[in-house]
């Protein structure tokens, strides 16, 4: 856990005194990565670096696990936080072991230990211990290198990391990847994470939670689907951008919007009996076939049923579009607009169809958000009651 | 390929000039004229060769720090004008700085080698100064917030990162060094110098020579030594001559 308590910094500059980050408080649940977002210049980077005290709080505290490190040894301090920066700083003149091992050895581990830790280190990140542990940074990639950066900051396992735009100095392809390698990562190791970052795509996609900062001020910190529902006011509105509804597809599974009613029809069904169940289930073009064991094998078209009389085992089209229930709602809505459909059939991972996700669905759920905070009233989440203790 | 062709006629033509000169110095008896001053050649050289090594290495074991001093945060305010200063000094001839110290330390080996150190200490200083400013800000950066301390991160990190240029500095310092030792025999401290200025003096080419071929040898060698130290100091990683 990280709180920050009223933490400030002004700096004196010829121009006179400014207010870089003015009394920032929050705190970062264990084991959840926070964000720290804004604009240039708005006091995130700032706010990040005063906790391991590269740059010194001019007033404040900052507590880890409940521990007020103020009366800490600044070094024994640094060396309890895996500390992560743009420019990777990995060491040229050290091979990448001995980048990786540079805190194990600070802290005074014995050889066999660090050099066994430097390995599992390289089979985390997915990096071949045997090929790279003996060559040195200049000989890696930019990728390859911020994966040892990571690897460095994770080494003597803090229980707390800084990463400051960790992947903002790597090609969009990579930095995707290396991403989901951080987050896939990090279900298992469940650090406390502080991230700073201008792109709020990143943010959305890496954040537990998301504290928006604007000149030295923290504005907002919320969960990222209730900052995107709720922005606090016109700046954090348009920081986000116009297109925030679309942004919150990314956040919401199939799982949590599907419903389990579905009109299915079977092979041996009749015609007659599928133009029953489309117009039953307010389908407007065609209904799911489906085999015994629940999984699709086709759609029956509702013009073929009203004109035609048989079995729907002869008169059916090719397999339809399906969603799986851990798919996020962006992929959903691209294949609505892509087949022209109002609903899609969501099965689950043995393929057996369990439900349907509708369009209604997905729009209704980013509308009533939206009308829940214009009504100012109690939804029961914990995103929007945390974000009401912020405002205390 | 023609350029490896004439680089081997090139090659061939060195060598017929060789042959040639080796038989001219042979008939004419030159050679003979060398070997005679053979044992002032070998005296004069281990002479030669100390002031070298003793200005040399006062000048390295003092540059060093002083630049790494000057380098520190906390000397950032007077660093700039210790450095204008040390750049000023660097224009002044070695000859005069020769002159200057011959005036209050008299004649001898002493001021030989406060002049010989004054003149290679600047190049030193100013590359260690230039180096360790030069190392990436980002790497101090992390080096600091991964958790090591001031002497951990000048000695792990910024030295061996600067280590390069520092080298650089050495090798313009001490081919300096050597180029200059002849002039101190001016002030009375011996050394090759002894050969070539009485050499001139008598109008005596072969005894010139018998200075000048050894000193310029003397320069040649050394260079070759730094820059093998250079090779095998420098880590793989920040050694352009080993990527």
């Amino acid at each position: 856990m990280i709180r920050l308590d009223n933490l400030t910094k002004v700096f004196d500059t010829p121009k006179g005194a400014v207010t870089a980050a003015d009394h920032i408080s929050m705190e970062v649940p264990s084991g959840e990565i926070c964000i720290l977002l804004g604009p240039s210049g708005c006091g995130k980077t700032t706010t990040l670096k005063m906790i391991n005290r590269i740059i010194r709080p001019t007033s404040g505290k900052v507590f880890i696990n409940g521990e007020d490190t103020t009366s800490l040894d600044t070094q024994d301090l640094r060396r309890s936080i895996g500390y992560v920066i743009q420019q990777i700083g990995l060491f040229p003149n050290m091979t990448i072991e001995e980048n990786i091992t540079v805190v194990p050895k600070l802290l005074g581990w014995d050889k066999a230990k660090y050099r066994e830790r430097a390995r599992e280190m390289m089979r985390m990140i997915a990096l071949e211990p045997d090929a790279f542990l003996k060559r040195y940074p200049s000989e890696l990639s930019g990728g390859q290198q911020q994966r040892i950066g990571v690897a460095r900051a994770l080494a003597a396992d803090p229980p707390v990391m800084l990463m400051d735009e960790p992947f903002g100095a790597i090609d969009p392809i990579n930095r995707a990847v290396i991403q989901d390698e951080f987050l896939k990562m990090q279900q298992d190791l469940k650090k406390t994470i502080m991230f700073v970052s201008h792109d709020i795509d990143e943010a959305i996609k890496m954040g537990d939670r998301i504290a928006i900062f604007r000149a030295g001020k923290l504005v907002q910190y919320s969960e990222p689907d209730e900052l995107l529902a709720a922005p606090k006011d016109d700046f954090v509105e348009s920081f986000l951008g116009e297109d925030r509804a679309l942004k919150r597809l990314n956040l919401v599974k199939v799982r949590d919007l599907a419903s389990e009613e579905i009109g299915l029809v079977r092979p041996d069904d009749t015609l007659d009996a599928a133009l029953t169940r489309i117009e039953e289930y307010g389908y407007q073009n065609s209904i799911v076939m489906v085999n015994d064991k629940r999984q699709p094998v086709g759609i029956v078209n509702a013009a073929v049923a009203r004109t035609t009389k048989g079995h729907c085992r002869d008169h059916f089209q090719s397999v339809p579009v399906v969603v799986s229930l851990d798919d996020d709602l962006r992929k959903v809505a691209s294949l609505m607009f892509a087949n022209d459909m109002t609903w899609v059939p969501c099965v689950d991972d043995d393929g057996r169809i369990v439900g349907q996700i509708t369009q209604r669905a997905i729009t209704h759920h980013l509308g009533s958000r939206y009308r829940t905070h214009s009504r100012d009233d109690t939804t029961l989440d914990a995103a929007a009651s945390l974000s009401s203790n912020d405002k205390e | 390929m023609p350029t490896l062709n004439l680089s081997g006629a090139m090659r061939l033509l060195m060598l017929a000039a060789v042959f040639v000169a080796g038989v001219w110095s042979q008939s004419s008896g030159v050679i003979d004229d060398f070997i005679f001053y053979l044992p002032d050649i070998q005296f004069l050289a281990v002479q030669h060769i100390w002031l070298t090594v003793i200005s040399g290495s006062l000048a390295i074991v003092v540059a060093i720090p002083l630049g790494t001093l000057l380098s520190r945060p906390s000397m950032a305010k007077v660093a700039e004008s210790v450095m204008q200063v040390l750049n000023v000094g660097t224009t002044i001839p070695t000859l005069a700085v020769l002159a200057l110290s011959m005036s209050f330390l008299g004649i001898g080996t002493v001021p030989a080698v406060f002049g010989l150190f004054v003149a290679t200490l600047l190049p030193i200083t100013r590359n260690t100064y230039t180096g360790l400013k030069g190392v990436s800000p980002a790497l101090k950066e992390a080096a600091a917030g991964i958790g090591m301390s001031p002497t951990q991160r000048l000695l792990r990190v910024e030295l061996p990162n600067a280590l390069y240029v520092i080298f650089a500095g050495i090798r313009t310092a001490l081919a300096i060094n050597v180029g200059t030792v002849p002039l101190a025999f001016l002030i009375g401290a011996g050394g090759l110098g002894e050969l070539i200025f009485t050499g001139i003096d008598l109008y005596d080419p072969v005894m010139m020579l018998s200075g000048a071929i050894p000193t310029a040898m003397l320069a040649i060698v050394v260079d070759m030594l730094i820059a093998i130290t250079a090779f095998l100091v420098v880590p793989r990683g920040v050694n352009p001559s080993r990527t």
